[in-house]
């Protein structure tokens, strides 16, 4: 397609005859109005997208505070950041949390997915229920979650003689974690429930039915069929997520504010604070370090998609 | 991935989600098991909805050192009209409001006309390269342009309401294009050229023949619009200069002070900050949940 059209351009004369079809004409020669249709759109994104991110790796390179004079002062700051036990904590964090979320939010979204998609009664009021999440603020969400796990749980495990729970897990620099990943996975797993739904219905019935008579159970269905079937919708999901996760920032707003200590601070968060911190030009080399870590990521799974043929 | 999804030429689950039952069992008999699972399961969420609600209806009293989980009585409805106050809902509400029409509208007004405009001339080297250009912006994290951003909004006067707009048009685009372009290409072109013959200019086709055949896909990119922004904290906590102009996500942060012991007045507040979203979600469940599969599908 691409390179007839290219011939077209290039030697319209062959074609002369046609030239009075719109059809030809419109791809000879393209209307201004598509112009006018894209270009201000692109202008402005180029100028709110692109250029913050070309000036944030410009002050990397600088000594800027925020405020006031600065200088040149070459690859320091990511020198700097390399050395930083802060900034290492919080990547270590995120990096962690990420990869923890994603697994246990595909493994709550597979499940619901395959209990909305089998025979059950009030199919659609269940629905309902479990997508719910998805439409509230994840920051007023964590909120109230933070209620719940500071004072009501610990009532509760007080009441039950379970000690381990007596105090907030809010407060506890080993378990804070935790609780973060349950809130992203409660307000995250319908999303990819809805993509997982998505791809069970794209399985066709009959191969269950030709399954059943060969005397497959259950599980063997899913483990053998559904599965790998289903398979591109996974891929979708955990890439998704995962990139999702890695910036999460409201829910630890709303449940620890990076605390106890920086044991819940995830790279955004640092990243954030150099705003009021003081310390804008480190930690927008923080950001271009971020950023180069994600970009890796990216490459690294869009080529795992390649090599394994998996398509939607 | 991005070539997978252009080359889908049609959305089979369009009409899917509601009530399908498709890959059900036909002949089977229902589950009751598994029913009585997932209405045990589906109380990991209505718990933390009751609790709020109850928290909500609570005075200092009846909260206490309790657990929060005890329904009140009596109930104590003037909690709303504290908390009506206390945050200026109405102030808080409208500019939340401005914020998700105006972000709504301005994602199906530009990502429509770009995906229109690049899925008709993919075959010229400036319109895939736009494209191109808008998909690779999708690599770039938000916390990496946040601070340079937030100095030139600022810089521009744009550290309010309208600004935050701007930012969730130009930030989404890059996805909503994506859906846009794909559905583009399912609509034939040969349903414009008659219009073209009659005379009619390229505004005029996209206005009055692309424009009305995305309706699906206006629907699903508007709602994900309205939810990202009604529910956005992170740009209007660091763009909005005046306090007063605040969405409501942001204005819930009021009750985190640390001497802030009043949880009855928290919670009304949060309910009806969250109301909005919950009641629309409910009335239009199933044409909420179409229009979200149907970008699930992409």
């Amino acid at each position: 397609m691409t390179t007839t059209s290219l011939a077209a351009e290039a030697a319209p004369s062959p074609r002369a005859d046609f030239a009075d079809s719109p059809v030809i004409r419109s791809r000879r020669r393209i209307d201004p109005t598509y112009y006018w249709m894209v270009v201000p759109v692109l202008a402005l994104f180029a100028f709110f997208i692109t250029l913050p991110a070309l000036v944030g790796v410009f002050f990397s390179l600088t000594n800027y505070a925020g405020y006031g004079d600065w200088k040149f002062i070459g690859l320091s700051n990511y020198v700097n950041i390399f050395k930083d036990p802060a900034v290492l904590q919080s990547y270590i964090f995120t990096f962690v949390f990420a990869l923890t979320t994603t697994v246990v939010v595909n493994i709550v979204a597979l499940a619901i997915a395959l209990g909305l998609n089998a025979k059950i009664k009030w199919r659609t009021g269940i629905r309902t229920v479990f997508f719910i999440p998805m439409v509230l603020s994840a920051l007023i969400v964590s909120f109230v979650f933070n209620y719940l796990f500071s004072n009501t749980l610990p009532v509760l495990a007080e009441r039950f003689g379970f000690t381990p729970l007596a105090t907030s897990i809010l407060a506890n620099e080993n378990l804070a974690w935790l609780a973060i990943v349950l809130v992203t996975v409660w307000q995250a797993a319908p999303g990819a429930t809805i993509i997982y739904l998505a791809g069970l219905q794209s399985v066709p019935a009959e191969i269950y039915e030709a399954a059943d008579l060969d005397g497959a159970g259950s599980f063997r269905q899913f483990l053998n069929l559904t599965l790998p079937l289903i398979l591109g919708y996974l891929v979708i999901n955990v890439i998704l997520g995962f990139k999702g996760f890695l910036g999460t920032y409201e829910i630890i707003v709303g449940l620890t504010g990076g605390g106890p200590g920086m044991a819940t601070q995830s790279v955004a968060m640092r990243i954030f604070s150099g705003f009021t911190g003081g310390d804008y030009s480190y930690q927008m080399a923080n950001a271009v370090i971020y950023f180069l870590i994600t970009l890796l990521i990216s490459v690294i799974q869009l080529r795992l998609i390649q090599r394994r043929g998996v398509s939607l | 991935m991005a070539s997978s999804t252009l080359t889908r030429p049609s959305l089979p689950a369009t009409k899917a989600p509601a009530r399908s039952r498709t890959s059900g069992r036909e002949g089977f008999k229902i589950n009751w098991w598994l029913t009585a699972l997932m209405l045990v399961a589906s109380l990991t969420v209505l718990l933390p909805l009751y609790f709020t609600v109850a928290m909500a209806l609570k005075s200092p009293d009846q909260i206490g050192t309790g657990t929060g989980l005890a329904w009140p009585t009596p109930m104590n409805w003037e909690n709303f009209a504290a908390a009506y106050v206390a945050t200026n809902f109405p102030r808080a509400f409208m500019s939340t409001a401005f914020v998700t029409v105006f972000s709504v509208l301005g994602s199906l007004a530009c990502s429509s006309l770009v995906a229109y405009a690049i899925a008709r001339n993919w075959n010229h080297r400036f319109f895939r390269g736009s494209f191109v250009y808008l998909l690779s912006a999708m690599f770039i994290p938000f916390p990496v342009i946040i601070l340079p951003l937030i100095k030139q909004t600022a810089l521009l006067g744009l550290d309010n309401p309208a600004g935050v707009v701007f930012l969730h048009v130009l930030g989404g685009i890059s996805f909503n294009a994506l859906l846009y372009i794909a559905f583009v290409r399912s609509i034939p072109v040969e349903l414009e050229e008659s219009a073209r013959m009659d005379g009619a200019t390229t505004w005029q086709v996209f206005r009055k023949i692309i424009f009305p055949l995305l309706a699906p896909m206006n629907a699903t990119v508007g709602i994900f619009a309205f939810l990202g922004s009604w529910n956005d904290f992170l740009l209007p906590q660091m763009m909005i200069a005046d306090p007063a102009l605040q969405t409501l996500p942001v204005v819930q942060m009021l009750f985190q002070g640390e001497f802030n012991t009043n949880y009855s007045l928290a919670f009304a507040s949060y309910l009806m900050a969250m109301a909005p979203t919950l009641v629309v979600y409910i009335l239009a469940q199933r044409w909420v949940l179409s229009g979200v599969m149907r970008g699930a599908v992409k």
